[in-house]
């Protein structure tokens, strides 16, 4: 099975090789789609994992075990432009820099970079920024 | 000592014939034709600002039912709007929240779902019938079709400058100035500033009572000072006020007004408020209005306070430009700290543009204010008196 996840390592473990234990231990093929990790901070990594079920499940397991949060992954971060009023709100606490005002202070949204923290979704006003499952 | 009048400018509109550049177009037609040949050249100069403005609501007149019924506490899409006025009145709050849906919807939703032009759930209760009055109860729908007047009346909109925020604690606040990250992770600001309204005519010398305005999409007027108006506030040497100063209270036909101008807003664990449309025309009387509209973000400064100390004095962590704010980051204590608006300057420059057009076509002609706005007013703070020393 396949399986998309995002975890989120809080600052002690950040620097502990916890993917290379689950390639290593459980036999699963990891794909890193985004990472954001800095020491001292609040990791994020969205991964895709695959492996037979059980031992996705087992893998999963060992990560909580060790302080990992685990989430399900948000297909995607959807920002309906027709009703966006470009107030800037969601710019300023975007961790990576994903949504941004270009100097026409228009709003961008660089899904690429997007680590879907979903910090966005809660801070719109306008309630624009919608997780699509 | 004018060069221009009102009347003069107004004639000159009605011919299609005036000339009109926003605020922004402003400031480099005064740099490179100076003051006096700009003051000569242009005729008007559009302002505009698209911001959470909390001190916001409407009026409703839903005419009487059969048998009449005393709208006395009333809830519109389970939001209590005030009923305490004549029977079928009601004031709808801009910030009052839902008794089922918490901040997800409350007044400001209810302005901006009427005007959308949908359909809404009004319910009410009479708790004292009388002979006139003697229904108990009433539940029904409406909309921008069925009601008689709708009207916004906001009591303090467009402030004139505004202080940024920033966080010093180790904790995430949530406030009107959005969500405040721990340990200095973010600024946040809220003004159009060198399109502002108040920024371009820093003491009111064509802004006043009964100016005619864009509010909202459709046409509005200034009908007092705002709350909290405090002129008196410290200016730098530009004029502009260091902060919170100046303040509108403004009126119009919410009939005819558009969303785009006009949205419920949601700020994450703080509460509900009105993203209102202001744009307000500016005549270029002579050269000093010229110079007081070429004003530009470098010269429009403020102060960051720090949200995390609870106290109506928050410590000024530092004074600050709005060049340096809207470039993206600001230095605090050697850091870069990103920046962040809440005020849409896209939207702000927009309405300016709508404005311009609007004078440009003849459509829309200036008032001259029919009283000044106070100068001299103090905002005072409330002091917490103990048994009956008032
Ligand atoms: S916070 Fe929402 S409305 Fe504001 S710019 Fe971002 S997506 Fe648009
Ligand atoms: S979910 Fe929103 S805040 Fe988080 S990274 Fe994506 S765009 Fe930025």
């Amino acid at each position: 099975m396949k399986k998309k996840v995002v975890l989120t390592f809080p600052p002690k473990i950040v620097t502990q090789p916890i993917t290379y234990h689950l390639v290593k231990d459980f036999d699963l093929i990891i794909n890193i789609l985004r990472a954001q990790v800095e020491e001292g901070e609040t990791g994020r990594l969205v991964l895709e994992v695959e492996g037979p079920k059980e031992q996705v499940e087992k893998g999963l397991k060992y990560l909580e075990e060790r302080g990992v949060g685990i989430q399900a992954v948000a297909r995607d971060i959807n920002l309906n432009e027709e009703e966006c009023i470009v107030c800037g709100v969601c710019v300023s606490v975007c961790p990576t820099h994903a949504l941004s005002l270009n100097k026409k202070w228009e709003l961008l949204f660089d899904k690429e970079k997007c680590i879907l923290c979903e910090v966005c979704v809660k801070a719109c006003p306008a309630r624009v920024i919608e997780v699509a499952f | 000592m004018s060069i221009k009048t009102f009347d003069e400018i107004n004639e000159k509109i009605k011919k299609g014939k005036a000339v009109v550049v926003t605020a922004e177009e402003m400031i480099d037609i005064v740099k490179e034709k100076g003051t006096k040949k700009a003051s000569q050249e242009i005729d008007v100069v559009t302002t505009g600002t698209f911001g959470p403005m909390c001190s916001s609501g409407a009026f409703f007149n839903f005419g009487h039912s059969e048998p009449p019924t005393k709208i006395a506490k009333a809830w519109i899409n389970d939001v209590p709007v005030f009923g305490g006025l004549a029977a079928v009145d009601v004031y709808v709050g801009a910030t009052e929240r839902s008794e089922t849906k918490g901040i997800e919807y409350g007044g400001a939703h209810i302005i901006e779902d009427f005007v959308r032009g949908k359909s809404l759930r009004l319910k009410a209760i009479s708790p004292w019938p009388t002979d006139c009055y003697p229904g108990k109860e009433l539940e029904t729908f409406f909309n921008k079709e069925t009601v008689n007047e709708a009207y916004l009346f906001n009591p303090r909109n467009a402030y004139q400058n505004y202080a940024a925020a920033t966080n010093s604690s180790p904790k995430t606040l949530y406030t009107y100035m959005g969500v405040l990250l721990p340990k200095f992770g973010n600024v946040t600001y809220c003004t159009s500033s060198q399109l502002s309204p108040l920024l371009n005519d820093p003491y009111y010398r064509t802004i006043g009572i009964g100016t005619r305005i864009f509010l909202g999409g459709g046409i509005g007027y200034v009908a007092w000072q705002g709350t909290q108006h405090n002129p008196v506030k410290d200016r730098n040497k530009k004029g502009i006020p260091l902060g919170p100063s100046g303040t509108l209270a403004l009126i119009g036909d919410l009939k005819k007004m558009n969303h785009r101008f006009l949205r419920g807003s949601v700020f994450e664990g703080y509460g509900i408020s009105l993203f209102v449309g202001v744009g307000i025309p500016i005549p270029i009387l002579d050269e000093e209005m010229a110079k007081f509209t070429s004003i530009s973000d470098k010269e429009i400064e403020t102060v960051i306070l720090d949200y995390s100390v609870p106290s109506r004095n928050r410590p000024v962590i530092k004074r600050v430009n709005y060049q340096e704010l809207r470039s993206g980051s600001v230095e605090i204590e050697g850091e870069k700290v990103p920046t962040g608006s809440i005020t849409s300057y896209l939207r702000s420059k927009e309405i300016a543009q709508i404005l311009k057009e609007w004078i440009k076509k003849g459509k829309f002609l200036l008032t001259e204010p029919l009283e000044p706005l106070p100068l001299d007013t103090v905002f005072k703070p409330l002091e917490i008196i103990k048994g009956e020393e008032a």
